[in-house]
């Protein structure tokens, strides 16, 4: 995955597998992923990528669609205004007064809102045809919404507690023996500050990766084999590949919904745990 | 022929999260079987154990990209 060696041809790693005809098949990999659009100083790190500018879409897109949405509103909604408040609901209850409970969870329903809005859109261009780009395979991308999402958790639950110490006091449930306290504040400290930012930047990207790079397998090896496979069968199963990569398409749509709210989720979970009184 | 052994030391790893995600589920079907109300509470706990039997897997899959190490011919 070295930048430097795939962006120095300017072809789009997937355009140079496939047209790479004389080695043979060339399985699609990591590199595919990195997709350099314009590049400003040339060779360095400083590109914007393919994945930047369809995120730069979707957030055009989510605004042009909630503020164009929400402004005429409408005792009897439209359709436009029936999705805005279904996702809305949606997000609000199932995620925010179920988790974070009724009390405090209204000051959280934006961020919330945000981050599923954003992934799912951001994922589901995953498959759109002509997009078909999921923004979140880059692991920057999903690792800034995580770094918001702690943040904000921790923030919330050291301004609970009053203070920093009594919010690592906390961490520790009450009436344990002496000998296990420094045991278990270590294990909780690397869940709370090491193990669960890790956990929710990598789910959401290893998820996007791992789907996108099976529909290359699929829709490649099925090119390959259909195209420059020796005998009938070869170009058979090329067709099969085919036919396989479209269930795997819709297996990927319920994938990238799944995984938005799971996202979302344990973002609330998180943020439950730290408006809770007691731990 | 050569290859990552890494990709084979995944496919093992994937096994485990594998059992526990069939098994957070299997709890929840049952669950909502027996109670058809709790379906809203369960569905919320199922899928944060997911996530979390999930997350030994994905770590795996980046373990697996990360330790590839280098090809010797």
């Amino acid at each position: 995955m070295s930048p430097t060696v795939v962006s120095a041809s300017w072809l789009p790693a997937a355009v140079a597998t496939a047209e790479g005809g004389e080695g043979g098949f060339q399985t699609p990999g990591v590199a595919n992923f990195w997709w350099p659009v314009v590049p400003f100083d040339g060779t360095g790190p400083w590109v914007l990528t393919r994945p930047a500018l369809v995120l730069l879409i979707s957030v055009g897109l989510l605004a042009w669609f909630y503020l164009g949405a929400t402004r005429k509103l409408s005792v009897v909604p439209t359709k436009s205004q029936f999705l805005v408040e279904g996702s809305y609901n949606f997000v609000r209850n199932t995620i925010g007064r179920d988790i974070i409970g009724s009390k405090d969870f209204l000051q959280f329903v934006p961020l919330l809102m945000t981050l599923f809005t954003l992934i799912l859109v951001n994922n589901v261009f995953g498959i759109v045809p002509f997009i078909q780009f999921p923004t979140m395979s880059r692991l920057g991308i999903p690792l800034v919404l995580t770094v918001i999402v702690y943040i904000t958790y921790h923030t919330v639950a050291i301004r609970r507690k009053h203070g920093v110490l009594p919010y690592f006091k906390s961490l520790v449930p009450p009436g344990l023996p002496g000998w296990l306290k420094p045991i278990l504040f270590a294990l909780e400290f690397l869940t709370y500050f090491v193990i669960r930012p890790l956990t929710l930047a990598l789910r959401l990207f290893g998820n996007m990766l791992a789907g996108h790079l099976m529909l290359l397998v699929f829709i490649l090896g099925g090119e390959y084999l259909l195209l420059h496979g020796d005998n009938l069968f070869l170009n058979a199963s090329g067709v099969l590949s085919f036919v396989f990569s479209i269930a795997m398409t819709f297996f990927e749509l319920l994938i990238e919904f799944l995984q938005a709210f799971i996202f979302t989720l344990l973002a609330a979970l998180y943020i439950s745990d730290a408006v809770s009184e007691h731990h | 022929m050569y290859g990552s052994i890494a990709y084979l030391g995944y496919g093992l790893a994937a096994i485990g999260p594998g059992i526990g995600v069939g098994l957070i589920f299997a709890a929840y079907i049952n669950g909502v079987a027996r109670q058809p109300e709790a379906r809203g509470m369960l569905q919320t706990i199922a899928f944060t154990g997911m996530a979390i039997t999930e997350a030994l897997a994905i770590l795996g899959l980046v373990f697996a990209f990360v330790f590839q190490g280098t090809n010797p011919n």
